[in-house]
C-alpha cells in the first residue's frame, strides 16, 4: 500500500473539477491544486480577498503586495482577471456563485458537519477569518485532508469534537487513502488506494463507512 | 468649491474622539492605511474599538496602535498570525477585548450599515459558536441567523487615486474592504498615492464615488511636507 503524496491528493481532486468551474481553493494543502490544474480547462480561481482569475505565484522579485491570496502570498493575474470588494466577494460565495470550494479539515462528520477553524484549546487566540463562509458558500463543498492525524486519530468522526465551521456542508472527501461521499446514509466510499482493503479503511475511519462502489458496509 | 483633499494629515484626522469606534481598511498589509495610522497614533485618541480584518502585522501600521495601547475592544475576523504578536500579547495580558466574526459576515455587516439595513439574516455560521444566542430562522429550507450592522465613527482607508471630490480608484485586492467601510462611516478618512485633477478618473471606473468620502490625504506628499 502506497499512500497518495499531497501532490498526488491534489492531482485527484483536480481531476474532478470541470472545465470553466469557479473555484475557491482554501489555504494550506487545497492550494496544491492550483498546480494541477491545466490551463486548456480555464478553471477560474477566486480569492476571497477579491480577485477572480487568480494566477500563479509571480517569479522572485517581482512580488506586487498589492496583489496578494487570501493566505496573503503573492500571486499574479490571468488576462480576464476580475478584482472587487469584500462584501461582493463573499456575496458571491454565500450566493451560491462560486461551484466548488477545497477546504482542509481538523474533522469531517458522517452527515457533513466540518470543523476547520479551532482546536477548542482554552488558550488558543481564536481566528475564523472566511473558513465558515467558505464552508457554507460554494455550490459543493470539498475537503483534502490526510485520513488520520499524524498520531493515527480518526479524522472522519461520527460527531465533531471540535468546534463545528459549517453544518451539513461537506460533500466529498479526498485523503491520502480514499475518496468518500458524504451521502444522506452516511460516508460512502467513492475509492481506494490500490493494495488496502475495506476492513483496513473501515478502521481508519471513524464511523460507518459504506461502499458506494456497491451497496453495502465495509466491516 | 468643493474640495475634500486635506494638506496635511494631521488636519485630516485631528477630529477623531476617544471612545471612536473606527473601521481599518486593509487584508494584512494590502490597503492597509499605515499613513494614517500613524497620524492616529500622534493624535492620541484613545480607548477606540477598532474594526479591521485583522489585528495588526508586525510592529507598524494597526499594530503600533494597539502597542500605543490606544485600542480597547478589535471587531475582526483573523487576529492570529505568524506576525500578530503585539496583539497576541495584549489579548493574552487582558489587556484587549476580542470579537471574532466571519469575514463575510464583517464586511456584509459593515455593507449594511453604510446601505440603511437595519439587520439581515445571513447562514454563516449557523449552528456554530460564532453565532452566539443570536435570534435564527428557517427560511425556504434554509437556516439563517440575525446578524447586526456595524457603522463606524471613522474609516480610514487606502486608495490608489482620488479626485478633489473623493471619487476613488483602488490598487488590486487592495481594495479589499475599502469601499464598504467607506460607505459605513460617518467621516470616512482616505490616503492615497495620487491625487489627480477633476475629470482625471474614468466615470466608469470610479469604485467608490466621493458621496462616501468626506477626506483625502496624499499620503506620499504628506509626509515629504512633514519630513
Amino acid at each position: 500500500m502506497q499512500r497518495l503524496t499531497r501532490e498526488q491528493i491534489a492531482a485527484r481532486v483536480a481531476k474532478d473539477i470541470p472545465s470553466g468551474a469557479y473555484v475557491n481553493l482554501g489555504i494550506g494543502l487545497p492550494t496544491l491544486v492550483a498546480n494541477a490544474l491545466s490551463p486548456e480547462r480555464e478553471v477560474i480561481l477566486h480569492t476571497e480577498n477579491g480577485l477572480l482569475g487568480m494566477g500563479p505565484a509571480p517569479t522572485k522579485g517581482e512580488e506586487d503586495w498589492d496583489l496578494i491570496n487570501a493566505g496573503k502570498q503573492a500571486v499574479t493575474t490571468l488576462p480576464g482577471a476580475a478584482f472587487f470588494h469584500h462584501a461582493d466577494s463573499f456575496g458571491m460565495m454565500r450566493g451560491g456563485h462560486l461551484d466548488i470550494c477545497v477546504l482542509g479539515a481538523f474533522q469531517v462528520s458522517q452527515n457533513g458537519d466540518l470543523a476547520n477553524w479551532h482546536t477548542g484549546a482554552a488558550d488558543a487566540i481564536p481566528a475564523v477569518g472566511g473558513a465558515m463562509d467558505l464552508a457554507i458558500g460554494a455550490k459543493q463543498t470539498w475537503i483534502m485532508m490526510e485520513h488520520v492525524t499524524k498520531e493515527g486519530q480518526h479524522k472522519l468522526v461520527d460527531v465533531c469534537t471540535y468546534p463545528l465551521t459549517g453544518k451539513s456542508c461537506v460533500s466529498r472527501i479526498y485523503t491520502d487513502l480514499a475518496v468518500i461521499d458524504v451521502t444522506p446514509q452516511g460516508f460512502s466510499l467513492v475509492e481506494l488506494i490500490p493494495g488496502l482493503d475495506l476492513t483496513a479503511i473501515a478502521a481508519l475511519t471513524g464511523a460507518t463507512l459504506y461502499d458506494g462502489r456497491k451497496s453495502g458496509e465495509c466491516n | 468649491m468643493i474640495d475634500k483633499i486635506c494638506h496635511s494629515i494631521a488636519e485630516a484626522i485631528k477630529d477623531v474622539k476617544d471612545g471612536a469606534t473606527i473601521l481599518v481598511g486593509g487584508f494584512g498589509t494590502a490597503g492597509m492605511p499605515f499613513h494614517l495610522i500613524d497620524a492616529l497614533i500622534d493624535q492620541g485618541a484613545k480607548d477606540l474599538t477598532i474594526v479591521s480584518n485583522n489585528a495588526g502585522n508586525g510592529d507598524t501600521g494597526l499594530a503600533a496602535l494597539l502597542k500605543a495601547k490606544r485600542v480597547r475592544k478589535i471587531i475582526c475576523s483573523f487576529p492570529r498570525q505568524t506576525d500578530s504578536w503585539v496583539f497576541d500579547g495584549l489579548y493574552r495580558a487582558g489587556e484587549i477585548e476580542l470579537e471574532v466574526v466571519p469575514q463575510g459576515n464583517l464586511a456584509e455587516r459593515m455593507r449594511a450599515a453604510g446601505a440603511g439595513i437595519g439587520a439581515f439574516f445571513c447562514p454563516t455560521g449557523y449552528g456554530t459558536m460564532l453565532a452566539g444566542n443570536r435570534e435564527t430562522r428557517e427560511i425556504g429550507g434554509r437556516n439563517y441567523v440575525l446578524e447586526y450592522p456595524i457603522h463606524g465613527d471613522v474609516a480610514l482607508i487606502k486608495a490608489h487615486k482620488a479626485d478633489r471630490w473623493g471619487n476613488l480608484v483602488y490598487r488590486k485586492t487592495a481594495r479589499n474592504f475599502g469601499p464598504v467601510m467607506a460607505a459605513a462611516a460617518k467621516t470616512t478618512i482616505v490616503e492615497v498615492d495620487t491625487v489627480v485633477e477633476l475629470g482625471g478618473l474614468d466615470p466608469e471606473s470610479v469604485v467608490t464615488p466621493g458621496i462616501y468620502v468626506q477626506r483625502v490625504v496624499e499620503a506620499i506628499q504628506s509626509l515629504a511636507k512633514a519630513a
